[in-house]
């Protein structure tokens, strides 16, 4: 039933994926960055401020599917148990973490020269700070709960716990700029329309697809070391009781 | 782990079942609590609602909304500009001194700190709102149809 219930059978197929998706990913979002820092004309009113996009939106759209990916996990950790679910979360969440901090750093240098403001507490703005903070949340609590693992605690379904409750903010920041009046524009990209000219929207998708691929390899990386201290730590314990 | 199967419904289906209920109830919250925000968390007025309901005098707001085109004009001390800000539903003069952001031009979103003093709106802060459109410089002017959307997205 689980497939990937054994590690064995997961590690075997991590130890060629990972290589594949930070590679390729590494030169598709490293090509388009490059291409959307150097080649893309300047924008009508924005002029060369815009070049920030192709890694401003990525970021954002990363940082959101690293929660999705964490609210997943989460979910078939709790009704399946299965125990790869957990490692996966964990691993998600620092990538995911990174993303969400990039796009707000990023937004704020293009918030300056275009809005004319750093930050301002608009819907948009403040549920992706939130997005940040719960990010800091569950990495605590997932180190937590790992200490708390070796006394047999029930530490890791808090954390799932908190990773499906957390997922609540992931619509409200797609929402924010149609709900509420804000200083972010609304979406650009909505099903199949894009107010993207498409001398923008090409390179912005490739490093969309970079971003993800890295961000994939990434979380496989950390699962095999996760998956490795875990068998270190019981080979010790073993060790111990001999 | 403990895999005695009660009354016919396994574990998992209780635990997946129980979450979903959770979860529908979860999302509820969340939605209801959106809604209560709606009118709380709309960073700025359009000038719709200081039309339907003027704010006290003097009482700190924002205001939202689009730079009417050929409304802006410089006054004789070279720092203070006045404009008009509308949304197609009701128009609010804007007076402001200082330096304003790069994308403040005519016929684009601003928002604008301040307060009512008389029907004029006295700013002490220009923010330049972006529009949706990303638009490349060769191509110049917007389409008619971006140009609507602009317009259609401040109301």
């Amino acid at each position: 039933m689980h497939g990937f219930a054994n590690p064995a059978r997961f590690l075997r197929l991590a130890r060629w994926m990972m290589p594949l998706l930070l590679v390729s990913g590494l030169l598709l979002s490293m090509g388009a960055v490059l291409y959307g820092a150097l080649i893309v004309p300047p924008d009508r009113l924005m002029g060369d401020t815009v070049r920030i996009l192709f890694i401003h939106v990525p970021s954002a759209w990363l940082g959101m599917a690293g929660w999705s990916t964490i609210a997943i996990a989460s979910l078939v950790e709790l009704v399946w148990r299965h125990p790869l679910a957990a490692i996966a979360g964990r691993a998600a969440a620092v990538p995911g973490a990174t993303f969400t901090a990039i796009c707000l750093i990023t937004g704020s240098i293009w918030a300056r020269p275009t809005w004319g403001t750093w930050w301002v507490w608009d819907g948009r703005l403040t549920s992706f700070l939130v997005l940040l903070f719960l990010y800091f949340g569950y990495i605590a609590l997932s180190g937590a709960a790992q200490r708390d693992m070796a006394g047999g605690g029930g530490g890791s379904r808090i954390t799932a716990i908190f990773g499906l409750v957390g997922a609540i903010n992931i619509p409200i920041i797609n929402r924010s700029v149609v709900w509420w009046n804000s200083l972010h524009q609304p979406p650009s990209i909505t099903a199949g329309k894009s107010a993207i000219d498409g001398t923008f929207l090409w390179p912005l998708l490739i490093a969309a697809l970079g971003f993800s691929l890295v961000f994939g390899g990434v979380v496989l990386a950390r699962m095999r070391t996760l998956l490795a201290d875990i068998q270190a730590e019981a080979r010790l314990r073993r060790k111990a009781m001999a | 782990m403990n895999s005695k199967v009660t009354g016919g419904i396994k574990p998992k289906h209780q635990r997946l079942v129980l979450l979903l209920i959770a979860l529908v109830a979860l999302i509820g919250a969340g939605l209801l609590a959106a809604y209560a925000l709606s009118n709380q968390a709309s960073y700025f007025y359009v000038p719709a609602d200081l039309a339907k309901a003027p704010p006290e005098q003097g009482r700190a707001i924002r205001l939202g909304g689009m730079v009417e085109k050929g409304s802006l004009k410089t006054r004789a001390d070279g720092v203070t500009i006045d404009f008009i800000v509308g949304d197609g539903k009701a128009r609010i003069p804007v007076r402001y001194t200082g330096i304003t952001p790069d994308l403040f031009v005519e016929g684009s979103g601003v928002v604008a700190e301040g307060r009512m003093e008389g029907n004029t709106f006295v700013a002490d802060n220009l923010l330049a709102k972006h529009d949706e459109n990303y638009v490349p410089r060769q191509m110049g002017e917007m389409t008619a149809e971006q140009a609507k959307q602009v317009v259609a997205e401040t109301q």
